[in-house]
């Protein structure tokens, strides 16, 4: 009980401590609280981003056969499905006709989509909630898209896509085959890639080296690429979190630099009237760690509490400007709350641990000096 | 009696701690994630292989469909120029030989 009252009390000493320098310490609190906010808010978000994808892509197709021209992607011809059809193990071939569409009125790219069953009939279009919101349109209404021959394709709005499907066909455009071959003048005999659905998922790498040999030129995406290429985007290597983290990482070493090149003046002479008056050396590092777990436990809670409402309540307003980059379309999503504890932990000892040591050190040198100096200095 | 400083602060930490708790209970009982009848048949039918996050570039818009070195093929000697482009990380690639020369 005696030693539960002698934290207390010091406790009670460090916050006192703490609030005589209120301005700074006020100022450092909501500094720290950002940058755990932050960090917090891009482990929350890329986590739940990474599960998203791995959930919404697991029936994506098998493999996708696209033909390389000269190192670029061209269109495939059809001929090639019956040879891809014919390996065995693959199930179904169906080609893909899509493309990119630019609209010059809205600043908006679309991708166009040739689907018979969303769009039965020409003059048909079923469209992604980004794009009848940047068109102001919903169905029933016209709207007209430039055909290739610099035509206007006019096309009556079917139905807008769900809210839920924004972040898979936020910018998409389905049309009937006949008015997607008009737009693009897409040749008939040929699409842009072909889907190859496999029999027994164990065989795809057989198959996807058997397509190569097949279909000279082509290049097979597997599935589990597909999917990994998400897990990649969002590494800690890549853009985003390298900056964060870089940014997050320099606030701390100038954190830790300003704490451990030493005591202001006003704190020496503190250290100094402590041990004059009867405190121990290990009293000053209790009252120093005291003040460091106040600091940065606060910051970690609370960085972390405005992080999970920032990623999972507001759907992360911060992170949609810097991924929207230039693009007038960016899908409106929520995302399932997820938290992971070992991302959690780590960013608990990367960022409360190196705080509170760096309070420690230069005071325990403070504290191991003579009282008189310390108070003289 | 007022409540000493000490006394606060343990108060607001073991609020704080008690929110983040239920913050954790919140995300644990939102359950795995449930593909929507309607999403799961998009992907279907369309055979859709990527998310609509960045739309501002080819590669972006589709990346596990994008060439490992789309952003220079504007030019050889091209910069990147769209601001998604430097959040992505280059493809990787992991079938080993069937796609190292792309």
């Amino acid at each position: 009980m005696q030693s539960i009252n002698r934290h207390y009390n010091i406790l009670d000493f460090a916050i006192a401590s703490l609030l005589r320098r209120k301005g700074k310490n006020l100022a450092l609190l909501t500094i720290y609280t950002l940058i755990v906010a932050l960090i917090a808010s891009l482990i929350f978000f890329v986590q739940a981003l990474k599960r998203e994808a791995a959930a919404l892509l697991q029936d994506a197709p098998d493999i996708v056969v696209q033909r390389l021209m000269a190192g670029r992607q061209d269109l495939i011809g059809l001929e090639n499905i019956d040879r891809i059809a014919a390996i065995r193990g693959v199930s179904e071939v169906t080609p893909r006709r899509w493309g990119y569409y630019y609209d010059p009125v809205f600043g908006a790219n679309y991708t166009v989509m040739a689907d018979a069953k969303l769009a039965p009939q020409a003059g048909m279009a079923t469209v992604g909630l980004g794009v009848a919101k940047n068109q102001r349109i919903g169905p029933g209404d016209i709207f007209t898209l430039t055909a290739a021959d610099n035509s206007l394709i006019l096309l009556n709005l079917e139905k807008a896509l769900p809210f839920e499907s924004e972040l898979l066909a936020a910018d998409m455009i389905l049309l009937n085959p006949a008015d997607f071959g008009k737009l693009f003048a897409f040749p008939a005999n040929a699409a842009t890639d072909l889907a190859v659905t496999v029999a027994n998922p164990r065989e795809m790498v057989t198959i996807a080296n058997k397509i190569v040999e097949t279909v000279p030129g082509s290049r097979p995406i597997m599935k589990s690429e597909i999917i990994r290429t998400y897990d990649a985007i969002f590494d800690w290597r890549g853009g985003m979190m390298l900056l964060v983290l870089a940014a997050a990482l320099l606030s701390f070493v100038i954190f830790a630099w300003d704490k451990a090149t030493g005591l202001s003046a006003e704190e020496r002479r503190e250290t100094g009237i402590l041990k004059s008056i009867g405190w121990e050396t290990g009293d000053i590092l209790l009252l120093k760690f005291w003040e460091g777990t106040a600091i940065s436990l606060t910051a970690f809670l609370t960085g972390v509490i405005m992080a999970y409402i920032h990623v999972f309540f507001f759907s992360a307003p911060l992170f949609a400007a810097a991924l929207k980059g230039w693009a007038v379309l960016y899908p409106a999503f929520h995302l399932k709350p997820f938290i992971d504890p070992y991302q959690l932990s780590t960013l608990f000892f990367l960022t409360v641990l190196p705080y509170t040591a760096a309070t420690i050190l230069p005071s325990w040198l403070a504290a191991s000096a003579d009282a008189d100096s310390a108070m003289r200095s | 009696m007022a409540l000493r400083n000490s006394g606060k602060y343990i108060a607001f930490t073991t609020a704080s701690g008690l929110l983040m708790l239920s913050f954790a209970l919140h995300a644990a009982f939102s359950g795995s994630i449930t593909v929507s009848t309607t999403n799961r048949s998009l992907v279907k039918e369309l055979h859709l292989t990527d998310l609509c996050l960045f739309t501002e570039a080819r590669y972006t818009r589709h990346p596990s469909l994008a060439d490992r070195h789309a952003p220079f093929q504007e030019h050889p000697t091209a910069f990147e120029h769209f601001p998604s482009g430097s959040l992505l990380l280059p493809q990787q690639k992991t079938t080993g030989s069937l796609n190292a020369k792309y």
